[in-house]
């Protein structure tokens, strides 16, 4: 693994910090019923997002899954738009018609996200198609969880990538649960990388959730596509720390505790790669991104709400 | 129809259903229930709850996220002679199983010269605002009214929530079973004692002279409140109750249509193609255009399901619009009556909140 110079870790320390306090912004403001929209908050994963984006080139795509705001942030997407998008104001990224499960920005290359399971997957490919003929190197990096790996539409996806060898980087947040299904419930065997590998595909597991092991081996898979070499996948084993879905924490219920969460919160990366940083620019790194965050949520509760005259806008395309 | 043998008492539709369930699990061994998360602590917002502890792992189980597989797996298991429930948690999911219901479960009997039969229930929910956005919000039932060897029902109280749980599970065909997710909480008398609730049968929920209203599950509550706002007006209204959409009784609403002249159908989902225009399709063919029945539907705005509030307020039918709408039907359409606002925020439903 490559050593990485201290602007690059301030650089994601930034992102890591930036995602994690607005989704804990999200948390805070959600009982008020200002954000009317199911929430499914990343907070814990944040480092394959990171990890990931930070390796791709702004000129690249990503499609992140319904539990979408790492991505978006971690890709550029527009902070202030996302608020918007989650109080449901015309400002919002995808004018209040999407809601949290469905943000977008293409102006940052953010494939739109879908709330059913696995559906973007083969959509992401079909975009790693198109980039495939404009010929230019440019590759999507295509976000599932470990559940969407249960779908049929994810194998005949992974057979499809291969085939036509897209350019498309595979990346399975696996946080061992769907909703509150195991996975030993779920897998005859857990053995994901093996499967894929069976397709062609070079699969790799990264199972401490380091952002600097994912963001490595995503430049090695992205300098391998761009040459042409076709799908690359990567199972990067993570945590979610909040509930499924909504706000809150879910440890009381009986289908997971606190020891299982503890190793994860041990080696978040928020907080390790934040206490290698000399403290004053972690401090100020700290106050920007409050700042930036205080923005975008003042801006989102001032902003207009859709005309209601608008309603049947957007069903066609002029 | 089998009758109850007690006077019952009050339920939630939510356990209703899961008491519906239990007793058919009791009394044959056959039934089986799974689909995604029925095992998990929150159990199906409750229906499923405490049947794992009751039935064991065999019979009770949750899946992998597999709906088309296990979709042919219930027919499979269904034809070999099991009964099994599938359940989802959004109709928007059974997308996924389309292929299987509509080329498979629906045509096996009659494709193969009737040597199999499906007796499959599939479970799942709809709903209503919050935020679910465009792909958490649809009520696609019209979809599989359309094909031949379906069922389609839709009960709107616990009552009957629980006589057609049972008569879904008993029917040898494939039954699509619909549950708005507002009716949950909401309670009935409902008979401790097994019985069934015959499809293809609608019910009267109330008397009235002046306009027929027809609503499609949560509808027929909302319908009732519509009904409370027009009496304000003079107007009463007779409210209909399908309960099952395939087979359809729309008999039943001819003969009320034919006294009242004035039929409005109010539905949970788009007008295109939906319940509501099949409703007064069979009401026009079969009379109510010679007796010059005025007709009109109501449902969702013709557009994607939106998130943000002020838009999703306009997505959707409430009981001031259907009372509005039936004002127009009566009175007609030139005079600009709205229902009383304080007696119209009343009459809306205590609103699910969030997240799910
Ligand atoms: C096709 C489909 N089936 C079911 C659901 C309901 N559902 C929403 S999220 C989820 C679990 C997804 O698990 P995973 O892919 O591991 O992602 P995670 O939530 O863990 O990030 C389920 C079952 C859905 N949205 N889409
Ligand atoms: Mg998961």
């Amino acid at each position: 693994m490559p050593a990485y110079p201290a602007p690059d870790l301030v650089r994601l320390y930034r992102a890591l910090r930036l995602i994690r306090r607005s989704e804990e912004e999200i948390a805070r403001i959600y009982p008020t019923d200002k954000i009317k929209s199911p929430v499914h908050l990343s907070i814990g994963q944040e480092a394959v997002s990171v990890g990931v984006c930070d390796a791709l080139r702004a000129d690249d795509f990503v499609s992140p899954t319904y539990r979408c705001h790492a991505a978006y942030l971690a890709k550029g997407g527009d902070l202030k738009a996302m608020f918007a998008e989650l109080y449901g104001k015309a400002s919002g990224c995808a004018r209040g018609r999407g809601g949290s499960m469905h943000m977008i920005g293409l102006d940052h290359n953010i494939i739109g996200a879908s709330a059913v399971v696995g559906t973007t997957v083969p959509v992401a490919l079909g975009y790693a198609l198109a980039l495939k003929r404009e010929g230019k190197g440019r590759v999507v990096a295509l976000f599932l969880g470990d559940g969407a790996t249960e779908e049929g539409v994810f194998y005949e996806s992974l057979n499809f990538a291969s085939l036509h060898r897209l350019p498309a980087l595979f990346v399975c947040e696996n946080n061992f649960y769907a909703i509150h299904a195991p996975l030993a419930k779920r897998w005859a065997t857990a053995r994901l990388c093996e499967r894929v590998a069976t397709f062609g595909i070079p699969a790799h597991m990264i199972p401490q959730s380091d952002v600097l092991e994912i963001r490595s081996k995503a430049a090695e898979c992205l300098e391998a596509i761009r040459a042409g070499a076709g799908p690359a996948f990567l199972e990067c084993h993570t945590y979610r720390w909040r509930e499924h879905v909504g706000p809150g924490e879910d440890y009381d219920f009986g289908y997971r505790n606190r020891d299982e969460l503890r190793p994860w919160q041990d080696k978040d990366a928020v907080s390790t790669l934040g206490a290698s940083l000399d403290p004053g620019e972690r401090a100020r790194v700290d106050a920007a991104v409050e700042a930036e965050i205080a923005a975008a949520i003042e801006a989102a509760e001032q902003a207009e709400w859709p005309d209601t005259r608008e309603l049947h806008n957007y069903v066609y395309a002029d | 129809m089998s009758m109850p043998t007690d006077g019952g008492r009050l339920l939630r539709y939510v356990d209703a259903l899961r008491e519906g369930i239990a007793q058919e699990m009791e009394r044959d061994p056959r039934v089986f229930l799974f689909g995604l998360d029925v095992d998990d602590h929150k159990g199906i917002q409750g229906s499923t709850l405490g049947l794992l502890d009751q039935f064991g792992p065999e019979r009770v189980f949750g899946t992998p996220m597999s709906e088309d597989a296990m979709t042919g797996v219930a027919i499979g298991a269904a034809m070999a002679g099991l009964r099994p429930i599938h359940v989802h948690i959004r109709m928007d999911f059974l997308l996924l199983c389309m292929n299987q219901l509509i080329n498979i479960a629906a045509k096996a009997h009659s494709m193969y010269g009737g040597a199999v039969r499906v007796p499959l229930v599939v479970r799942s929910m709809i709903g209503k605002s919050w935020g679910q956005g465009a792909q958490h919000s649809q009520a696609l039932y019209s979809m599989f009214m359309h094909v031949p060897g379906l069922k389609v029902v839709a009960p709107s109280n616990a009552n009957d929530a629980k006589g057609c749980m049972i008569a879904a599970i008993r029917d040898d065909n494939p039954v699509i079973f619909v549950e708005h997710r507002l009716l949950y909480p909401t309670q009935a008398v409902v008979p401790e004692s097994s019985y069934t609730v015959e499809f293809g049968r609608a019910r009267v929920c109330a008397r009235g002279k002046d306009i027929t209203l027809v609503g499609v599950s949560n509808m027929v509550v909302e319908c009732l409140r519509a009904r409370e706002l027009l009496l304000d007006a003079g107007i009463e209204a007779e409210v209909i109750d399908p309960i099952s959409l395939a087979p359809l009784d729309s008999t039943t609403v001819l003969e009320s249509a034919l006294r009242t002249r004035r039929l409005l159908v109010a539905d949970n989902t788009w007008t295109n193609c939906g319940a509501s225009a099949e409703i007064l399709a069979r009401v026009a063919e079969s009379g109510g255009v010679e007796a010059g029945v005025r007709m009109a539907r109501i449902g969702f705005a013709a557009t994607t399901c939106p998130p943000s509030p002020p838009l999703e307020n306009e997505f959707y039918p409430n009981p001031a619009k259907i009372a509005s709408a039936a004002y127009a039907l009566v009175r007609g359409n030139n005079d600009d009556w709205a229902p009383d606002p304080e007696r119209a925020a009343l009459s809306y439903q205590l609103q699910f909140r969030g997240p799910f």
